[in-house]
């Protein structure tokens, strides 16, 4: 039933930017995920697919060591997370933060080059520029200064994007990064991950919009506590899969191929 | 002369509490903050009973363990599945509880009174006098505190970065390797630390009063949080100044006048803020109607 | 010393007292709003002294009324400023506590400073001394009591209703808003009735401490308020009688103390939800999925094996 994922890709010399085995976490008694098994190939969009409470973002958070496991085993580039935290960039869902916070966006931006700053050191010159540019890349540069309570959801969301941007990762995780953006936002996110995706960099995103899976993502992880299929888009996100990953609520769930609110991916 | 050592003990107390306010008021544990100044209590009172002075560095030291203590026990039991506002309560009211229950015991060997610990003795500030070598270096209290706000500026200093995304965005400093949780203990522990170090000269209530009024202040005032900071030291220190000539003037408590100035300082921000005031936000949407 | 009939008069307003406010609690602890009994009863101490400046008169009847007036703007206050500011409702707290409170103690200074002539007590507010009731104050604070606890009995599928799901509760016709401000009132009531013995600094613990304890022991909100009610009224009449019998020890700190030492027990020992317990369900999960695991390895090795 799972899918180990078969090594017949050329690309596959190189060692898995992520591979994760027998991951299992639980809240009190209810199991949220149990026995994930799956390794990512570098340079591909992964779409993480499931319905709500199926255990996306615990995923991402066990993976990223947010949350503790209790089992399981998550390898970044080969190594354990703890040794790699500069190869990875978070995206966190939007609705996570204060945007109420006094600060701009540039300076939200700037707050990816923490990781790499060390104890002491803070931001300088280059690292502003950097922060410009990758602001620049999700067409915010006119916002820099702007507080960021006055920014549109959207836009909040972008800043969020240049922000890992700034992280300077080869691995990132997003978790519904187009939860509640206007279309305008949803493309620049594509594109910018395609981009991303050119330069060889691999990206996870918890995704919540069926319908655009098949345009988005080069593999899918379909997710209900257990992994229910994971492999390439073509394969995987089959009708079948489907209704195995979502149980009964398929019915329901083809009558809403639509984005689904902003607020659908939260309690999980 | 007495005024000068008064203000310049306000003054002290307000850029401790007006920096670390800050923090909390953005985590939004200002009731953290509340529950850690009566916390020390217990602490205060134990490492005076030992040592018998009021101004030793065991007293820092053992209020430093309660407000960790404190932010132990409320941080076990919130993830134990309590509500966080119930275990701040449970927690503080107890400490609270042996703290004066401690004094009441031992109240006629100790010269520590229950409205000392309320209202603090900053009238008395220029009495308690540092000698070295015969040298006048003038009131304890005063040295203390300036310890205590170069330890604070020095520790924010360094880690401003750190402090202000774990304010910000905790997952994100998780996952980037900032241990969130020494610097929330960190923090609390400043906190303490300022606590105690006012404790004595203004009492519990003018320390909760300075650690969250001047900083909600300031929130209502800027978008930035360097300026903030500045400017939640500044409210806290006019506070203090209008506070004292308030209490001149009635008679009155000391700190009490001072929180109440800081009262209203924040009144004056809700209405007139340039950016948030309500009043200001009632005249211009009425000029855009 | 319970030979005294003033005592035991005193000893059974405690204890009701104690019920009273574990109950109350109860629906203040449901409602997230546990810290709102702190608040008010700092917030409190002006509206007494007020009175008390208006009619130099020291009576519990009047009490409640300048503490009622004084709780009703503070949540007020509160409420204001959550609604039209970026600031929380933790900070707004804070604001309102320590702003009424710095008032409160200017207030008790000026009184002491002043040429009132009753003034000698009032400063036993803060800390609590039950025995410094007089028998009028303990007839008040008993009716005060039992007319809360009667309250709460009548209307408790109410309190439970908006407690649980205020929006169902609009939709089935209760008059939510009103119910709200009531269990507002009632807290404010419970707050100020013990005041004089507890003190405004800590009893807010009557209303959060025995609650919590109580959940810990059961799922069922009407055992819940009982038992609540049941540790309130322990811990209340522990700390009389201790506060009684050993000279210069208000009866606050006792009474939280012995509401603490319940909180404790039931932390640790509470089924399902106790520290030891859970500690003990933690381990059988993990154990279970490990075997689990294994056996599921095993399968997988034999399926592979039979192929």
């Amino acid at each position: 039933m799972i899918q180990t994922p078969t090594p017949v890709k050329s690309r596959t010399t190189t060692v898995a930017p992520l591979s994760i085995t027998g991951l299992s976490v639980a809240y009190q008694k209810k199991p949220v995920l149990r026995n994930v098994t799956f390794e990512v190939n570098e340079g591909e969009l992964i779409g993480v697919i499931g319905p709500n409470g199926a255990g996306k973002s615990t995923l991402m958070k066990a993976a990223l060591g947010l949350i503790p496991s209790i089992g399981g085993e998550v390898l970044v580039y080969g190594k354990p997370y703890r040794q790699q935290r500069k190869m990875i960039g978070y995206v966190p869902q939007r609705e996570s933060v204060d945007w109420d916070f006094p600060t701009n966006a540039l300076d939200v931006v700037l707050m990816g080059r923490y990781g790499h700053l060390g104890w002491f050191r803070r931001p300088g010159a280059k690292d502003k520029a950097l922060a410009l540019e990758c602001l620049a890349k999700v067409g915010m540069a006119d916002y820099a200064g702007r507080q960021i309570s006055q920014l549109s959801g959207g836009q909040q969301q972008r800043v969020f994007l240049a922000r890992a941007l700034a992280q300077d990762a080869k691995l990132y995780f997003m978790d519904e990064p187009f939860a509640g953006v206007d279309a305008a936002t949803e493309k620049a996110i594509i594109t910018l991950l395609q981009e991303l995706k050119l330069q060889g960099k691999t990206v996870i995103v918890v995704h919540h919009d069926l319908a655009t899976v098949q345009d988005y993502f080069d593999s899918v992880l379909l997710l209900n506590v257990e992994v229910q299929g994971f492999g390439p888009t073509e394969q995987t996100f089959t009708q079948e899969l489907l209704q195995h990953t979502y149980g009964g609520r398929l019915a329901f769930l083809d009558r809403s191929l639509q984005p689904p609110s902003r607020f659908d991916g939260k309690g999980e | 002369m007495s005024d000068f050592w008064i203000l310049l003990t306000g003054a002290l107390v307000a850029s401790c509490c007006g920096v670390l306010g800050v923090f909390l008021v953005l985590r939004k544990m200002a009731m953290i903050g509340d529950a850690i100044s009566h916390s020390v209590m217990p602490g205060i009172v134990i490492a005076f009973l030992l040592s018998g002075s009021r101004d030793s560095l065991l007293m820092m030291f053992a209020a430093l363990l309660c407000g960790l203590l404190t932010t132990f026990l409320i941080q076990m039991f919130q993830q134990s599945g309590i509500q966080s506002d119930a275990s701040i309560g449970v927690v503080f009211t107890a400490l609270f509880a042996i703290g004066v229950v401690l004094v009441s015991l031992y109240a006629r060997q100790v010269h520590l009174d229950q409205d000392a610990i309320l209202y603090g003795e900053i009238a008395y500030v220029h009495w308690n006098i540092w000698e070295l070598g015969g040298v006048n270096m003038g009131p304890k209290a005063v040295w203390l505190l300036g310890t205590t706000l170069l330890i604070i500026s020095t520790v924010i200093g360094l880690f401003y970065k750190q402090f202000k995304l774990c304010a910000f965005d905790p997952a994100l400093a998780a996952a980037i390797g900032i241990p969130v949780a020494l610097f929330h203990y960190l923090l609390m522990g400043l906190v303490s630390m300022a606590t105690v170090s006012s404790f004595e000269s203004v009492g519990a209530i003018l320390v909760v009063g300075l650690l969250i009024i001047p900083a909600s202040t300031a929130y209502l005032l800027t978008d930035r949080l360097g300026l903030m900071i500045a400017l939640s030291v500044a409210v806290g220190v006019a506070s203090t100044f209008l506070g004292y000539g308030a209490a001149v003037l009635l008679d009155a408590s000391i700190a009490g006048c001072m929180v109440c100035a800081a009262g209203f300082l924040f009144i004056l921000a809700f209405l007139f803020s340039p950016s948030q005031g309500i009043i200001i936000k009632k005249l211009r949407i009425r000029k855009l109607a | 010393m319970l030979a005294d009939p003033n005592m035991q008069w005193i000893f059974l307003g405690c204890t009701l007292l104690g019920l009273s406010s574990g109950v109350i609690g109860c629906f203040s602890y449901l409602r997230k709003q546990s810290l709102m009994g702190d608040t008010l009863a700092h917030a409190a101490l002006p509206g007494i002294c007020i009175a008390f400046m208006l009619t130099g008169i020291k009576s519990i009847g009047l009490f409640l009324i300048g503490a009622g007036i004084a709780g009703i703007i503070a949540t007020f206050g509160i409420g204001y400023i959550t609604r039209n500011s970026k600031l929380k409702q933790d900070a707004a707290m804070g604001i309102v506590l320590s702003a009424f409170f710095g008032l409160g103690i200017v207030l008790l200074t000026l009184i002491q400073h002043g040429s009132y002539g009753n003034q000698a007590g009032l400063d036993k507010f803060l800390f609590g001394q039950a025995a410094s009731m007089i028998a009028s104050d303990v007839i008040t604070m008993t009716v005060v009591c039992i007319s809360l606890i009667t309250v709460c009995t009548l209307l408790f599928k109410q309190f439970k209703i908006i407690s649980f799901d205020p929006g169902f509760a609009r939709g089935i016709g209760y008059p939510v808003a009103f119910l709200e401000q009531l269990l507002m009132l009632l807290i404010v009531v419970a707050v100020v009735a013990g005041i004089q013995a507890v003190g405004v600094v800590l009893v807010a613990a009557l209303l959060i401490t025995p609650a919590v304890s109580a959940r810990y022991w059961t799922d069922r909100l009407g055992l819940m308020v009982v038992l609540s009610g049941l540790f309130g009224a322990v811990s209340g009449a522990i700390g009389t009688w201790i506060s009684a019998s050993v000279s210069n020890l208000p009866t606050g700190p006792v009474t939280v103390l012995a509401a603490t030492l319940l909180f404790v027990v039931s932390i640790l020992f509470g089924p399902q939800r106790g520290l030891v317990a859970k500690r003990l369900l933690r381990k059988s999960v993990k154990q279970r999925y490990h075997r689990e695991n294994e056996l599921q390895l095993e399968g997988s090795v034999k399926k592979e094996a039979a192929l």
